[in-house]
């Protein structure tokens, strides 16, 4: 009697929670829908005017109604290629540094400290970035100042996240390396990156996506013009920033062309994460030998 | 525990319904304290400095009435008067034909209340007095005069020493009004010199200086030697910054200040709503970079206190608001519009 009815009431929760979890989920995928339903609804206008040249021309002329994104385009990628370029060797080196090399008393206070970083918001390291490190180096405006001060946004988190992904390696497997005479550093090869790599490239992605949706501090030092060139130190500009400069004096067909350019960053962010999937996937089917 | 936290909560509401905000229906005339209105303003940066030194003389003489205005944009103040969001919001240009739709309140009125110039600033070793023109103001922002020798700058200085030095043109990075006006007078003034257009933002040549704001501009200029940019004229004074004397139609170069900028708008008439251009103004005093700022009220409000307290304001704004704006470096809009504009808020209907 007592047992049963304590059945019944558990199978009520056990569905209540099974239909909380699912609509969770829902949202999720409905919000997500819907955000790209309707900017992209409202990008029509500029695309039905451009059409395809507004990927490929570099010309952004509000007077003249010409919206070409591809110097914007340009802008997102190569900043945050340097700033990837420049964030992932430091991050994987302090989370192997932390979880393989660091003595156990400088472990948990660095651990502790680095959590922190990664909570705070990464506009404070960008106006440090910005108003010390950027004039300490002597960095114009320019693609490198950008990335640099990106790179230093999101190498917490990187480093975060890494070091929690690392830290999973099993222990037995890497005393396994050991027994065998493995070096540190083989061990690191043979267990700890094998074990990690889909983590890491995970840690990574999520950093792009935060280095590549950065405005404000990106719209201090970028220089905020068009520039397609391979030179670092060549002033740019970049999706977000025209996005955040623009937005709040665009009449119709202009605010149109910005939200096809957020829909644009959109699209390049699940292409990303896609491809960076894919590569995982891969890599670890691969390495598994299936 | 929990029980303190409930009454706590409670509390916390009662303070809310009891606080100023909530209770603008019962707003006695005069009364201090208790029954204070809030009226929420929105829009123009560019008439920020106007609206805070207003701000701060009305509480003076309304301590019943509290007003706020949160600035973010011209285009912003017109969304935000269109979907009532604010009580009144201001703005460096009209709406547009296939905005004016979207304006949910019904009739409202454009209440020209502040007039601004458009400062050339520029940063050169030893030269205290500049002249430029359309013309060559024209060629130098779109790069075609890069030397502050060149004969045309030269030809509008006659007998002055200008350096050979580089020019380096400041403007702004984000869309803004001070733009567009810039834009509008070189399209208009300068004869065919320039190509780019005009709007809140244009397609600047690839070697030109971006500074977010008035003050990213202002920075530029202060820091770099042979730099020229355009910018509110209270900015460049609080940056001390020197300004070029710009040349108007009637063929004189003016100086910006609260006399040239009001003379701008002299002899101007504006059409029935209260529209009208001050750029490039035909008077022989007339500085001819001059802008005009409105602000907008519905007709027709739907709450009695904050209808009256809005009357209230914007008389104060068109009266003694206007003696103020000379210190800030902005100018007063000729009486006779003044008095337009104070028909117009006598139109205001109440419940």
């Amino acid at each position: 009697m007592q047992l049963s009815e304590l059945r019944g009431r558990s199978q009520n929760a056990d569905r209540a929670f099974r239909w909380l979890a699912a609509g969770a989920a829902g949202i999720v995928l409905v919000v997500l829908a819907l955000i790209a339903i309707t900017m992209t609804d409202r990008a029509r206008p500029v695309l039905g005017r451009m059409g395809l040249g507004f990927f490929t021309q570099t010309t952004w002329s509000v007077p003249t109604n010409t919206y070409g994104a591809l110097g914007f385009l340009y802008g997102t990628l190569y900043t945050a290629v340097i700033a990837i370029a420049i964030a992932v060797p430091i991050s994987f080196g302090v989370a192997l540094f932390v979880t393989q090399v660091a003595p156990r008393w400088v472990r948990r206070p660095l651990v502790y400290v680095i959590d922190l970083l990664a909570v705070v918001p990464s506009v404070v390291f960008g106006l440090w970035g910005l108003l010390v490190m950027a004039p300490a180096l002597g960095l114009q405006p320019s693609y490198l100042a950008a990335g640099i001060i990106l790179a230093i946004m999101i190498t917490p988190i990187i480093t975060s996240l890494s070091r929690e992904v690392i830290e999973t390696t099993p222990v037995t497997d890497k005393e396994a390396a050991f027994a065998l005479g493995a070096t540190r550093w083989e061990m690191i090869t043979a267990t700890v990156w094998p074990h990690s790599k889909g983590g890491l490239v995970g840690a990574v992605m999520l950093g792009l996506g935060r280095a590549m949706g950065e405005t404000i501090a990106a719209t201090l030092v970028i220089g905020n013009t068009v520039h397609v060139t391979a030179n670092p130190l060549a002033p740019g500009y970049s999706m977000p920033t025209v996005i955040a400069n623009e937005f709040g004096e665009a009449e119709p067909l202009h605010k149109s062309a910005l939200i096809a350019l957020a829909v644009t960053l959109f699209l390049i962010t699940i292409a990303v994460n896609l491809a960076a999937t894919w590569i995982v996937q891969r890599s670890m089917r691969r390495s598994r030998g299936t | 525990m929990k029980r303190s936290g409930s009454i706590q909560l409670a509390a916390a509401v009662a303070v809310a319904l009891a606080s100023p905000g909530c209770k603008t229906s019962e707003a006695p005339p005069g009364g201090g304290g208790a029954g204070k209105v809030t009226i929420n303003g929105s829009g123009a940066t560019f008439q920020k400095a106007a609206q805070e030194i207003a701000i701060e003389a009305f509480a003076k003489v309304r301590k019943d009435i509290t007003v706020n205005y949160a600035g973010g944009g011209s285009g912003k103040g017109r969304k935000e008067l269109a979907d009532q969001v604010v009580d009144y919001a201001c703005t460096d240009a009209p709406y547009k034909a296939e905005e004016a739709a979207s304006v949910k309140g019904g009739a409202f009125f454009y209440i020209p209340n502040v007039l601004g110039a458009i400062a050339v600033s520029y940063h050169l070793g030893g030269v205290d007095k500049l002249q430029l023109s359309a013309d060559t103001l024209a060629k130098i922002f779109q790069r075609e005069i890069k030397q502050w020798d060149d004969p045309a700058i030269l030809a509008d200085n006659p007998g002055a020493k200008l350096p050979s030095a580089a020019i380096v043109v400041a403007r702004r990075a984000d869309g803004s009004g001070t733009t567009e006006n810039f834009t509008r007078y070189l399209h208009e003034a300068g004869g065919g010199a320039w190509k780019l257009g005009s709007g809140s933002t244009v397609a600047w040549p690839g070697d030109t200086q971006a500074g977010n704001g008035n003050n990213g501009v202002a920075g530029i200029v202060k820091k770099t030697s042979g730099a020229i940019g355009y910018l509110d004229l209270s900015d460049a004074i609080e940056n001390k910054l020197r300004y070029a004397a710009v040349k108007n139609q009637a063929g004189t170069y003016v100086t910006p200040d609260a006399a040239s900028v009001t003379a701008a708008a002299e002899g101007i008439t504006p059409d029935d709503k209260l529209l009208f251009s001050a750029l490039n103004g035909k008077g022989v005093a007339a500085y001819p970079l001059t802008a005009q700022s409105w602000c907008m009220v519905y007709e027709k409000q739907t709450d009695k206190a904050k209808g009256e307290a809005l009357s209230a304001w914007f008389k104060f704004l068109l009266t003694d608001g206007q003696k103020l704006l000379p210190e800030i470096d902005f100018a007063p809009v000729p009486k006779a519009l003044a008095d337009k504009a104070l028909a117009q808020i006598e139109k205001i209907q109440v419940p």
